[in-house]
């Protein structure tokens, strides 16, 4: 089993071999050569991370348990709540919003020793798939600047891969952490609904958000969510049971296992997509597996009925956007025009599109047809779910239907954007676990990212197939945007 | 005076029917769904955090002890207690942070009660509803009116406090009606300890929906929704006002328009907000950051078995005290039954909670309808500090009016002090100059008064008992207020042998 650069780090400043200090500012060295081209990050927290480090070497010079994360480098998307800085969205409606608190998933960061060193681009509000409806300008794809590096969690994912931290926190709404990772190549994990806190994730879809964890080995992607998982008395929806534990037994392989392969999660790809997904079901038969064809024509109705039920929530959640008590004011004669304004002038194109969107699939006479059918669907492809799953232990698809598009390709169509999730949409709607492990390129080297789902608390489970399959993988290029030597697993300064 | 107002409805051959939709704080020590402290008058926005004020990323954690009070008030209306969900209420409103408000919809907490008024009659209550507050918007400049103001001030420190919303079936049939039913509820919510049914401080706040009908008709009328309903004075006249209204609008070949409209206190009068048309679409749909709220049977038997005796139950108490019947319709007992001034007296002295002065009176050998009597009629008046009266102070000077050491006028003198400081009554009667003048020197003032007025004394001597009352006036008169007047009474009786 390959351990990550993370836990190499973490055991490196435990032992006081480095200081974090030292460790974190060879990554914020790394982000302010690189990052003005890429465009991973809205805001860069020099000064906080070094000082955060530096409290982390108090602790390993005092004797004390600095934590398992200990002076690890952590990417964070920027919508979720870090107490004085400030939490974007990356929208125009919160540019200069500084949270007088911070988020559960990032005290937890805190108290394991990690460093948060700088807040992650994203598509405004989470709602995206390309990081290109950000307010501040999109993120570039490592490994080919001209391309996207996927969204909503564009920025994390792709400081990841050009080494700017070795670990990143998103959000997945409908696979917006599987879906960048796929694109630029690194592992992206979406938890089961209710296993990380979601108290200080600037909503999007309530009951379909989870944060979860990118890395570029599947074993840092799971020592980060032991660090984040577990029950949180602030958020209700928090499961009230201890988080699955993952990091040991990610190394505990598939043989004898049941992995179907899922039709509907990979018959819609382009062919070199399709070829990635045998490949991955040979390497898992190779390494004892046992592996079974099987189809959820359900999973065909996951996308109409997401950009239902996600909208119809987002136009609830971002109502409190109002010019009143936080982030921008367009100021007004009156109350509701200052509202207006406000709104128009913070929200960005997608923004404004889902809001309508949501707000007319709520309205009285058409919930029925549209917010309660799709609950419905929603019911459907939960029992579908559960039917295959007394049959397999895990599932194995397509992260993505495509590689990496390019920047401008699908702004124009939604639809076309929105085909980017189709593979990913189904687990956030039955609110299971699942994981995206980079498994070899097109043939112009962009990453492909195959996709392996279990039930829920099966997070153990997919981070052992995770595991196999990327000790399986064809080797992927290196990044034409990236920190070399932090990439390389160096473990030395350079 | 308007002329709707010296119409009623009833004289126009219309009967009102009313619904009411009663808002109550609950008294918890933290709001519905975060931490922060659940108090009136404090400093503006001190009393919030990132949940209560909605902040981007914050989430509800619901407070158990509002379940267990919204519980109290719904097995005291006798409610059946369901599992429940929440649901959010969208509109766009400034004191709301959330821009939504989470309330229970279709599956409230509690359905299918009833309320018992003091007379018997039974008011259905459809449910009884967990919802958070709202802030508090101040217009500031143009006079405090809405439209004219320079700016708008919010007060977030209500909003998020735990109310329960009482939706009663359109059973009542008066205004008075309607009062009874609110003044009711309010003693249900204070003896449950469920809310303080402060209406003054808005923690109690009604709307009433009202439509007519013609006398005798089954059928219902379209209604209109009456908000801003501040006192049970404004509830009384507003319902009077509205249901003349549309009295006239039907006798004038019109029909009522669905409106929800808003009572102005100042012109006595209804005023239309919205109609039916303009009426918000609220989106309701489920509150994903919630768990459905489902109390297992052993809450519910604890929170059942810790309920207080309630009105009705302490009412009939108070009425055995006095010896009489039960209930209003049990089988006659001969012994002294209440007079209506008694039941009245009665129903003030549970409404304000204080029954502990009368029994505790009683205990101590006071003559029970004394102490109901100045409970009822003096003690009330301030209910707050009467609540807190020391006991055995009231009762010695309940002792001193029945042993006629002070008039009944002066007892209510020293009980307004001993609700004002405290003390001893007896002290705050010497202090005060009161003692009723002892039998001698009372006959000694009948006698004079006698004297004086022969004639008027010849026609009482001549069965003419009315004229008691100008003895009375005429010793008064002579002691400075200090003779009582039933002592005076009993003087002029000696006298006439």
């Amino acid at each position: 089993m390959t351990s990550g650069p993370a836990s190499l780090l973490s055991a490196q400043v435990r032992a006081g071999e480095r200081s974090a200090v030292e460790v974190v500012e060879r990554h914020l060295d790394a982000v302010a050569r690189i990052d003005p081209e890429l465009h991973a990050f809205v805001t860069v927290l020099n000064d906080g991370a070094v000082a955060a480090a530096a409290a982390v070497d108090t602790v390993v010079a005092a004797g004390r348990d600095p934590g398992p994360l200990a002076g690890v480098p952590v990417a964070v998307k920027d919508n979720m709540c870090t107490r004085g800085v400030r939490t974007t969205c990356s929208s125009r409606i919160l540019e200069h919003w500084h949270p007088p608190y911070d988020a559960t998933v990032v005290e937890r960061l805190t108290a394991a020793g990690a460093v948060v060193i700088g807040k992650t681009n994203l598509d405004e509000f989470a709602m995206g798939s390309s990081t290109e409806n950000s307010a501040f300008g999109p993120t570039r794809n490592p490994h080919d600047p001209s391309r996207v590096p996927g969204g909503s969690s564009g920025g994390s994912a792709a400081a990841v891969a050009a080494g700017l931290a070795p670990i990143g926190l998103g959000s997945d709404t409908g696979g917006s952490i599987r879906q960048p990772a796929a694109l630029c190549g690194v592992v992206g994990m979406k938890p089961t609904y209710g296993t990380v806190s979601r108290y200080g994730l600037v909503a999007f879809a309530s009951s379909l958000d989870q944060i979860g964890p990118f890395a570029r080995t599947v074993s840092d992607a799971a020592l980060l969510f032991d660090v984040i998982g577990g029950h949180d008395p602030m958020d209700s929806t928090s499961l009230d049971r201890p988080a699955p534990r993952t990091a040991t037994v990610v190394g505990d392989g598939v043989d004898g296992c049941r992995v179907g392969v899922v039709r509907e999660l990979y018959e819609d790809a382009e062919p070199a997509v399709r070829a990635a997904v045998s490949a991955a079901a040979e390497a898992l038969a190779g390494a004892g597996a046992v592996i079974e064809e099987c189809s959820i024509p359900e999973v065909r109705h996951a996308l109409p009925a997401y950009y239902l039920l996600a909208p119809a929530e987002a136009s609830s959640n971002l109502a409190r956007y109002d010019g009143v008590r936080y982030g921008l004011r367009v100021d007004a004669p009156d109350v509701e025009s200052m509202n207006a304004a406000t709104r128009a002038a913070g929200f960005g194109a997608e923004v404004t599109r889902r809001v309508m969107l949501g707000t007319y699939a709520l309205s009285a006479g058409y919930y029925d047809a549209y917010y309660g059918q799709a609950q419905k669907v929603r019911t459907l492809i939960i029992d579908a779910f559960r039917r295959t799953y007394e049959q397999v232990d895990a599932l194995l698809g397509a992260t993505t239907p495509t590689t990496a598009f390019a920047i401008g390709d699908r702004v124009q169509d939604p639809w076309a954007m929105y085909l980017s999730d189709v593979f990913s949409v189904p687990s956030n709607l039955s609110g299971d676990p699942a994981i995206s492990v980079p498994f070899g390129s097109d043939d112009a080297g962009l990453p492909i990212g195959v996709q392996v789902l279990a039930p829920a608390l099966g997070e153990p489970m997919v981070v052992r197939v995770g595991a196999v399959l990327e000790a399986a993988a064809p080797p992927l290029g290196q990044p034409r945007l990236a920190d070399r030597a932090l990439l390389g697993g160096s473990s030395e300064p350079s | 005076m308007t002329a709707r107002e010296s119409q009623p409805a009833t004289a126009r051959g219309y009967e009102p029917v009313i619904g009411l939709e009663v808002h109550c704080e609950l008294r918890t020590e933290t709001k519905l769904f975060c931490g922060c402290r659940n108090a009136f008058g404090d400093e503006p926005n001190t009393n919030v955090c990132p949940v209560c004020l909605g902040l981007p990323g914050s989430l509800p954690v619901l407070n158990s002890k509002a379940v267990e009070l919204a519980m109290r008030i719904g097995l005291a209306l006798h409610c059946e207690i369901r599992p429940s969900t929440f649901h959010r209420k969208n509109y766009f409103y400034p004191d709301m942070p959330k821009d939504y408000q989470i309330s229970q919809y279709d599956e409230p907490i509690n359905v299918g009660g009833f309320l018992e008024l003091p007379d018997g009659y039974r008011v259905g209550v459809v449910r009884a509803h967990l919802e958070e507050d709202t802030g508090k918007t101040t217009h500031v400049g143009g006079g405090g009116r809405i439209h004219d103001a320079e700016y708008a001030l919010v007060d977030y420190n209500r909003a998020g406090v735990p109310l329960v919303e009482i939706v009663s079936a359109p059973d009542l049939r008066s205004a008075a009606q309607a009062r009874t039913y609110v003044a009711e509820l309010r003693s249900i919510l204070v003896a449950t300890d469920a809310s303080d049914g402060r209406m003054e401080e808005g923690s109690m706040r009604v709307d009433a929906n009202v439509s007519v009908r013609a006398a005798g008709s089954a059928d219902l009328g379209t209604r209109c929704e009456i908000k801003n309903l501040n006192s049970l004075r404004s509830l009384v006249r507003a319902i009077d006002y509205e249901a003349a209204r549309q009295a006239e609008v039907l006798e004038s070949g019109e029909a009522v328009v669905q409106q929800t409209r808003h009572w102005d206190e100042k012109e006595s009068r209804t005023v239309a907000l919205r109609s039916k048309e303009e009426a918000f679409d609220y989106r309701y749909f489920p509150e994903p950051d919630l768990v459905p709220v489902a109390p297992d049977p052993q809450w519910q038997t604890d929170v059942a078995s810790a309920l207080p005796p309630l009105p009705a139950e302490r009412r009939a108490r108070l009425r055995q005290l006095l010896g009489a019947p039960a209930a209003p319709g049990a089988p006659w007992d001969p012994g002294a039954p209440p007079t209506a001034a008694q039941e009245d007296q009665i129903a003030t002295v549970v409404e304000h909670g204080l029954d502990e002065l009368v029994t505790s009176a009683a205990e101590d050998g006071v003559a029970p309808s004394l102490a109901l009597a100045r409970t009822a009629n003096e003690a009330s008046a301030d209910p707050h500090r009467a609540r807190g009266l020391d006991r055995r102070a009231y009762v010695s000077l309940l002792e001193m009016e029945e042993r006629g050491q002070v008039t009944a006028t002066q007892a209510k003198a020293v009980l307004a002090e001993l609700l004002e400081r405290g003390g001893d009554p007896v002290d705050i009667a010497r202090r005060r100059g009161f003692e009723a003048l002892g039998a001698d020197s009372l006959a000694g003032a009948v006698a004079v008064v006698v004297g004086a007025h022969p004639n008027e004394w010849e026609r009482y001597r001549h069965g003419e008992d009315k004229l008691a009352q100008f003895f009375i006036g005429q010793v008064m008169k002579v002691t400075k207020g200090k003779a009582d007047g039933k002592t005076v009474v009993a003087e002029l009786q000696r006298l006439r042998g």
